[in-house]
This record gives structure tokens, sequence and C-alpha cells, in this order.
């Protein structure tokens, strides 16, 4: 994908850019707003990574705004120190995709970028049914069959599959899967979604012969196909 | 009268005699309250006292007037009946009579014949003034030594005989001078009444004043702990609010201490263990695994820090009241279905079950997000505490208001909610509860499980948000955790507008 990235932090900067590059994506980078809008509206982007806060009178909202008002309706994923609750209606209020707060763990934002961008693609026409390898969703009947075989699942572990099978061979963390599953934005002390995850594979990988759902260390699940 | 005495219209009232100072502005130059309130209501009262007494004056001047004037025309009628039974003589004869019955000495009388000589009377000749027969006059004349104002009419009789009857009224100048000396007088005591009453009014702000003067300096001066003592006056609105203001600074000061002492020890605590890791690698570490290990729980440190630095700013932000802007109507049965469900399964996991015991619960006018937050502390904290195979219960419930008989025909509304969370774990004793909600509070028994001994705290600053409390009691076993929250006007209001119920208030 090709990423823009603008952040004023030399130290952080480098960081992000080093990972996504690692990830295999084409960033371009900015360390102040001006210069960063004026990528933003000129190049073509997969996804902008933005700071809330820049030097130099421009700061991320403004960018975004503007972007925004130009009917630019690339994804935007925010960066900001700014963790208040307030402060993140605030951005996704001006058009803003995803927030992640400073400090955070690349993988979580890595995550979040490619699902973002992921989002970017397949939004186009409604399914009816999801497959990814031998799995397959029926999303109007909320049926799950896997090799043929039905699986019966409660409501809330069908939507967490879903969103994993959304976001097949991406990884998804654990917030990201407390925010998009339950809407809850709060952290919880116990391993709450690993338990969730737990029992789908219960359902889901147990009774056959390879498991789809995988634990990415330090990360969160990702769910892969089955190897042939 | 009474808008005299507000102060906009008074300072205008005042303002012509108001001096003019260096900047061309006009003021009033005095700043006492308390004087210019005496001031204000003792002008008032000569006022109100001068015009009552003008009007006693006006009203028996007039009717001791009618009544000369009245004595005066018997007087007359009388006399010329006298003239037309027995001539000059007779009349002549009946005034000497009456001068000499005449005890007052306020009768005035003369009689003259038509060449103008003088045939009876007291008046010593005719006034120059007295030109129309039948016409009241009222004249100043003198009398022996000193001049009086009188009464007269002039009659003519036949045979160009003139008859003067007149009457003394040197009662009305009596009068007069009675009523000037008791306005004197009275514009004396005012006067008095007012400087003695502005000495006390401002003795009295003074004292009122004082007592919220001294508190506020005392405070200044950071001892946060000096209240205002009431003293059942009107000041105490004032007293009592400045005092729960001040309460409130206060625990808002002792948050911030608090906060201050806690960074200080329990930030320090972890920030030490990753430098200390960080360090040990950096000389000690062999191979890039060691290194990697070290790196790995130095992040899950700093980690933890950012951690608590998350927790301690939304705890800070609540507690500043900032968040009720956040305030919607909130569905708890959805919440608690939901949290229930989350929840359920970790409870599983641990070997733990999950009991609910859950009543239809009113909306609730609230913040959402923090509601789940504080549930799903006090859910984490259960489940962390509890030992294997034991239950935990999940219970919500209106709270009734005690029936009055006063609204028996009122449909009775719940007065609140109250959401608990019970474990079998250890518990607490009375005096950890009692410290339970300050931050950083952790009971010994849990010292050696992971935590930050904030998540009560946030509950706490939650609770609060919501009017609400926070009891911790114990289960025996375990621990009850109890949040009661109040339902709110507004809530009422827009579940009545949802529930259509019939609206007897």
């Amino acid at each position: 994908m090709r990423i823009l990235l603008v952040e004023d932090d030399p130290t952080v900067r480098s960081f992000v850019l080093k990972g996504l590059k690692e990830a295999g994506h084409n960033v371009d980078q900015a360390d102040n707003g001006k210069d960063g809008l004026y990528l933003a509206i000129g190049e073509k982007y997969d996804i902008i990574i933005l700071d809330r806060m820049l030097p130099g009178g421009i700061d991320g909202l403004n960018i975004l705004e503007t972007i925004r008002g130009q009917k630019n309706n690339t994804p935007v994923l925010l960066l900001s120190a700014l963790s208040d609750v307030d402060d993140r209606v605030d951005g996704l209020r001006a058009g803003g995709d995803d927030y992640v707060t400073k400090p955070f763990a690349f993988s979580e934002l890595l995550a979040r970028v490619e699902a973002l961008g992921r989002r970017g693609h397949n939004e186009s026409a409604p399914e009816t049914s999801l497959t990814v390898g031998d799995l397959t969703l029926d999303l109007l009947s909320r049926e799950v069959r896997r090799n043929g075989q039905k699986i019966d699942l409660q409501p809330r572990e069908f939507r967490l599959l879903e969103f994993l099978v959304r976001h097949a061979g991406q990884v998804v963390t654990r917030t990201m899967l407390l925010e998009k599953v339950w809407d809850y934005h709060f952290d919880p002390q116990t391993n709450v979604i690993d338990v969730h995850v737990s029992r789908l594979r219960q359902k889901v990988d147990k009774p056959f012969e390879t498991a789809i759902i995988h634990t990415v260390r330090n990360a969160g699940y990702i769910l892969r196909p089955a190897q042939d | 009268m009474a808008k005299d005495r507000t102060p906009p219209r008074h300072r205008r009232w005042f303002y012509r005699f108001a001096i003019r100072n260096g900047t061309g502005k006009r003021r009033w130059p005095i700043r006492s309250a308390g004087i210019n309130f005496a001031l204000g209501y003792g002008v008032l009262f000569l006022i109100s006292a001068t015009l009552f007494l003008s009007f006693i004056w006006w009203s028996s001047t007039s009717l001791l007037n009618d009544h000369v004037r009245a004595f005066i025309e018997t007087d007359a009628q009388e006399l010329r009946h006298r003239w037309n039974h027995g001539g000059a003589e007779a009349l002549g004869d009946a005034i000497t009579d009456r001068l000499e019955q005449n005890i007052d000495d306020d009768a005035l009388y003369l009689l003259m014949d038509r060449h103008g000589r003088r045939l009876a009377g007291n008046l010593p000749g005719w006034p120059v003034a007295i030109k129309k027969m039948n016409h009241f006059y009222e004249l100043t004349i003198r009398r022996y030594t000193f001049t009086t104002p009188a009464q007269f009419k002039a009659y003519a009789l036949p045979h160009g005989f003139r008859l003067i009857v007149g009457h003394d009224i040197r009662g009305r100048t009596l009068l007069s001078t009675v009523i000037t000396r008791t306005v004197i007088w009275c514009a004396v005591m005012i006067s008095l009444l007012a400087v003695g009453g502005a000495l006390v009014v401002r003795d009295l702000f003074r004292r009122m004043v004082g007592s919220i003067a001294r508190t506020a300096s005392a405070v200044a001066n950071g001892d946060l702990n000096h209240r205002i003592t009431l003293t059942g006056s009107e000041t105490d609105l004032v007293a009592e609010t400045v005092n729960t203001m001040l309460d409130r600074i206060n625990r808002l000061m002792e948050g911030v201490r608090q906060v201050s002492n806690a960074i200080a020890h329990d930030l320090r605590t972890p920030i030490t263990r990753a430098r200390n890791q960080l360090e040990e690698a950096l000389f000690s570490a062999s191979s890039p695994d060691e290194l990697r290990v070290a790196v790995d729980k130095a992040i899950g440190d700093l980690d933890h820090i950012t951690g608590i630095f998350e927790a301690l700013l939304r705890i800070a932000q609540i507690e500043a009241g900032a968040r009720r802007s956040a305030f919607t109507i909130v569905d708890l049965n959805q919440l608690l279905a939901n949290m229930a469900e989350l929840y359920e399964a970790s409870a599983e996991d641990a070997g733990l079950k999950l009991k609910l015991n859950i009543t239809t619960l009113p909306a609730l006018f609230g913040d959402e997000r923090m509601l789940q937050q504080a549930l799903a502390n006090l859910l984490d904290n259960a489940i962390k505490f509890s030992p294997p195979d034991s239950t935990l219960t999940l219970s919500a419930h209106p709270v009734m208001a005690a029936a009055t008989s006063s609204n028996t025909n009122e449909r009775q509304r719940p007065l609140g909610l109250e959401i608990s969370v019970q474990d079998q774990g250890p518990g607490m004793n009375d005096a950890d509860i009692l410290r339970a909600h300050e931050r950083f509070f952790r009971a010994e028994s849990a010292r050696n499980t992971p935590g930050s001994g904030l998540g009560l705290s946030l509950v706490q600053a939650v609770t609060s948000l919501h009017h609400g409390r926070l009891i911790l009691t114990q289960a025996n076993p375990g621990l009850k955790v109890t949040l009661f929250l109040p339902l709110t006007p507004e809530a009422e209001q827009t579940g009545r507008s949802t529930t259509p119920t019939q609206n007897t208030s």
C-alpha cells in the first residue's frame, strides 16, 4: 500500500516508517503540517497516518478537514497523545477513520493500518456470504459451514468470526476486537477477548484437522485459510 | 416607596448630590453598605414623616378656618337680630356684654355709625384693608403688644351703620408651632436612629462578612480545613455554599496530593524495574535472545505505566466533572446483558460461575462508556479475587422510595437503582473497606495479584459523576460492591415521554 505518514517527532516517525517498510508498504513522510497537506492533496495514497498535533500552524485536524472538504475519501488514521474520549470523538467526527493514542505498540498500529487499507477496497458491493478457504459464512441466514459441515455459533461468536473473516490474512488486535465487535472502549484487565476467541476456536478449529485462527505473539490474532 | 431602597434607583436618586472625582465620573462617596442603607432608610423616613405632618397641618387648619367662619356668621346673625329689636343701642350693649364674657379674649367687634364713629367693640378703628361688605378677610392685626392673625367679616346695617365681627386665630399659629417643632424633633430623632442604625447595621454586616472573610483568608494562607461557622442568619446561604466549595476543593487537593504521592511511589516502582532490566540486559546479556526477553519485559512494564497514567488521567477528568457533557439516556438492561455476556466467558475460563440476578431497570441519564468501564472494573476485580469453583453474582434492581401518604395517587417511581457484584473471594476487612476507594490502595491480601489499585477509584469517580454512592460490604465470604445510582429528573422526564403513563403531577 502507498502510505503517507505525517508526524513531527523524529523518533516516532523513523520507528513507524521502518516498521511499515518492513511490512512491505511504500511510505512517504512529512514532518510538518504544511508539507503533509501538500502531499495529501497532491498525491494519491491508500492511507494517511496523521499526527494530531503538528508544528507550523497546520495541525492534523486541519489537514483532515481540508482533504475531506475536497471530497477526498482516503482512509485516515489519527495518531495522538490526546487520549481523552472527547478528543477521540472530535477526531472521528472530523472525518478520521481510526484513532490510535500514543504510546502505542507498533503491532496495533500496523494491524489498524492494514484493516483500514483493506476496507478501502472491498466496500463497494454488499455481500451475502463470505468465504475463506473451506469456511463459509452466510450473512443472511447467519449460518457457518466449514468443509460443508455446519457449525453452531452464538450471535456474538458469529460477529467475532465475521470480523476475523473480513480481515482474513491480517492481524487484528484485542483492542480492535473489543472496539469493533463489542463496541467497548475501555481496557479490560482480564483476558476477556482471549477467552472469547478460544471459545470460537473450540467450535471452528477443534473438530477439524487444520486451524485457521492463529495467535500472533505480542499482537493479536489472524485468520488464515488452511494451506493445502 | 420601596423602590427607593433598591440600589440602582437609589443611586440615581442621589446622583445630583454626588461629587465628581478626578476622572470626571460621578460616584456616591459613601462606600459602607451599612451607612448607605441606614441613610437611605433615614431619608425615606423623614420624607414620610414630613408628608404625614403636612397633611395633618393642612387638614387641621382648614377645619379651624371653617370653624371660625361658622362662628363669625352665627355671631353676626345674632347681632343683627339685636339690631332689629333694639337698634344701635341694644347692639352696642350686646357687643360690650360679649366682650366682657369672652374669657379667651379672641372675639373682635367693631360697630360704627354713619359718620365713622366707633360705638362699641374692641378694635381701635376700621381696618384699611376691609373694603367690601360680606366678605371674609384674613389680616394681621396689632393687639396690645403683639400681632396676631385674625379673620374678619364686615356687615352693612341700616342707616349707614357698619359692623365688623372677627375672630383671633392665634390658635392656628400655636398649632403650626407645635407641628414645626414635631417635624424638627422627628428629624433629629430619625437622624439619631439612622446614625445608630447605620452603626448597628454596619456592625452586623461586618460580623457576617467577617466570618466569611476570616475563613477565606485562612484558606488563602493554606489552611484548607477552616470552615465558616453557621449562625442561622441569611449569610448562612453563602456560608454553606462556600463551605461546600471548600470541601470540594479540599477533596480535589487531597486527590492531587494522593496522586503526587502515588506517582512518587507507585509509578517509580515499575519505572525502576524497567530501567533495571534494561540496564542489566545491557551489561550482562550474553545472547540476542536474552536481550530480547529483557526488552520485552521492559516494554510490558512501560505499558503497565501507561495504563496507570491513563487511569489516573481518566479519574482526574471524571472528578473534574467535565465529562457530564456525554450524558444521555442509557438502557442499563442492555448494558448489563452485554457486559454479562462479555465476562461470562472469562468467568467460566477461570472456573467460576457468573450468576445473574437482574430485574428490569428504568432508563438512567448517564454516561454509557463510563458505566461500562466501571462495571468492567468491578467484574475484573471479582474474577481476579475469586477462588476457583466459586460463584460471582451480578445483580441489579430498582430502588423504590418509601411510600408516603401524600402521593398515594401517584404511581410509585423508583428513587434510583442498585447494581452490585458479589464474589466469594477473601473479601476485605473493615479498615480496608474504608480505604478501598483511595487511589493506589491495595489491601494486604491483594499485594500479590496484578493490578494498579486504581480500579475502584475509577468506579468511585464514575459513581460520583452520577451523584451515586459506592458501597462495599462484607458478604462472608467475599465482598459485595454495590453501586447506587439515583434517577435524575432528566431521565424521568424522557422516560415519561417514551412510555405513555397517565400524568397526574
